[in-house]
């Protein structure tokens, strides 16, 4: 009998966007709001961990009206408040969805944390991962639920490969791999026609959910995912699975 | 009233358990604006902070968890403004009210999905904490001395942030929360003898300083907690 404010006629698609600290994952955010503010109706939660810094930092760069980017504040526990306990962010949106209904897409900026920090389904539909190279080229490989199961892995910053020694090609092939094929996408803010792909990938995941087709899924627990060391092994398997496999798989390399 | 049956000893574990989804976490009672200001410097502040803290808001949240829940318990929730106008009076500082009422929406969110009941929506909007609290005592069969109790507990288990905020042995934390079992029970039975009292005679007992507090951390730069 509760009345949840979500009602479908003003339920917008929710977006997560969770990764480690320092990928991006707020110029993700700010790139899609800019491209794709006159198409969608927008809003965005930001979730900092000791400060308000993203949801200023996007309030700054002017890319929404500030009313529209809101700031959740969870007590240093940024991976908690994405996976265990999302009643504060739930709320968030929900309040964002009703106050300036009806909303396309929310976005929702997980606090920066490690690889295994990844949305809860009762609080996003979908997730984009964020990685950089800066990182390390290795970071792909290691895998984890937000690398394996996300339904978009983004490797950003790849401008910087060469300045970091990391080889672009082969760390977006590492991570075809530990996603079985998933979609990963190379981006970089300074290459316009990466931030269009990316766009592109938002635009037909709001219409797949918008036509009720999308189901979210749970990138859930660490997949059981074993890498004999040596070096050169090639990831070229041709299979592309959907999205939508089931994670008990045993990952091998040929 | 006082004796809680045994199958109802399960349904207080469930509404006082810290892993409730219901946000807790993110709170620190006050204690990070006490140990930036030094105020809370060792294990000797941290017991005397909590044993100040729970005589004062945790016993007029107490009593009103108790009251929400003895009105609930006789289907009397018109009675219920009257009570969130009391302890809004009771809260002096805007910050420390709007951490009560998100902390409550929060609460009934979470109950409101756990466990659906016509009555967390007869709440309004965003209730204070301590009458949801007493509302969903209520709901789970619980009587007002449960609630008051499920109140005491949650605000004083947010003594775990010291693990954060202080250089502390951890067990040492909760052994602090060990001693203060008994005088946890003791300010729930004393809210639970106001429960049915007209709201405008529930305690009342303040600490200024905990308000002066709660708006310097309002204003703070950067925060671990949100209060």
């Amino acid at each position: 009998m509760h009345d949840h404010p979500s009602h479908n006629e003003t339920r917008a698609l929710r977006l997560g966007v969770a990764g480690p600290v320092g990928t991006g994952k707020s110029s993700v955010i700010a790139a899609i709001c800019r491209q794709l503010r006159d198409e969608f109706a927008l809003g965005v939660i930001t979730n900092d961990i000791y400060t308000d810094e993203d949801a200023r930092f996007l309030k700054s760069a002017g890319v929404l009206p500030a009313e529209r980017i809101r700031a959740v504040e969870t007590g240093s526990c940024p991976h908690t408040a994405i996976r265990d306990d999302v009643t504060m962010n739930l709320i968030a949106v929900e309040d964002m969805e009703r106050d300036f209904a009806p909303l396309d897409i929310v976005l929702v900026e997980s606090g920066g944390d490690n690889l295994t920090a990844t949305f809860s389904p009762a609080l996003v539909d979908a997730q984009i991962f964020v990685l950089d190279v800066a990182g390390g080229g290795d970071v792909a490989r290691k895998g984890g639920p937000g690398i394996s199961g996300a339904d978009l892995l983004v490797i950003n910053k790849i401008d910087l490969g060469e300045h970091v020694d990391v080889d672009v090609d082969r760390m977006v092939a590492d991570a075809t791999s530990a996603r079985k094929g998933g979609p990963v996408l190379a981006l970089s803010r300074k290459r316009p026609e990466t931030v269009e792909q990316l766009c592109a990938w938002v635009r037909e995941m709001h219409k797949t959910y918008a036509a009720g087709g999308h189901i979210p899924v749970d990138p859930g627990p660490m997949a059981p995912h074993h890498h004999g060391e040596g070096d050169g092994h090639t990831h070229s398997h041709g299979h592309s699975h959907g999205h939508s496999h089931s994670h008990g798989y045993t990952h091998s390399h040929d | 009233m006082g004796q809680v049956d045994l199958g109802r000893q399960a349904a207080l574990l469930l509404l006082a358990d810290g892993r409730l989804p219901a946000g807790g976490y993110a709170h620190s009672g006050g204690l990070e604006p006490a140990v930036i200001a030094g105020r809370v410097r060792n294990m000797a502040d941290l017991e005397a902070f909590l044993t100040g803290r729970a005589q004062t808001a945790g016993l007029v949240a107490a009593a009103f968890a108790a009251a929400a829940c003895a009105r609930a318990s006789r289907d009397d929730l018109a009675a219920l403004p009257e009570l969130e106008a009391e302890f809004d009076a009771r809260i002096p500082s805007p910050e420390l009210r709007k951490v009560s009422r998100d902390l409550g929406r929060q609460l009934q969110r979470a109950m409101g999905s756990i466990h659906p009941h016509r009555y967390f929506s007869a709440l309004g909007r965003a209730p204070h904490q301590p009458l949801v609290m007493g509302v969903a005592a209520s709901v789970l069969g619980l009587g007002p001395q449960d609630a008051a109790l499920a109140i005491l507990h949650d605000n004083n288990a947010g003594a775990a942030a010291a693990a954060k905020l202080m250089r502390v042995d951890p067990f040492e934390v909760h052994a602090i929360l060990a001693r203060a079992t008994g005088p946890l029970d003791d300010l729930a039975r004393r809210a639970a003898e106001t429960a049915d009292a007209d709201p405008a005679d529930l305690p009342a007992p303040s600490a200024p300083l905990a308000d002066i507090a709660a708006e310097h951390h309002r204003r703070a730069d950067a925060r671990l907690f949100a209060s």
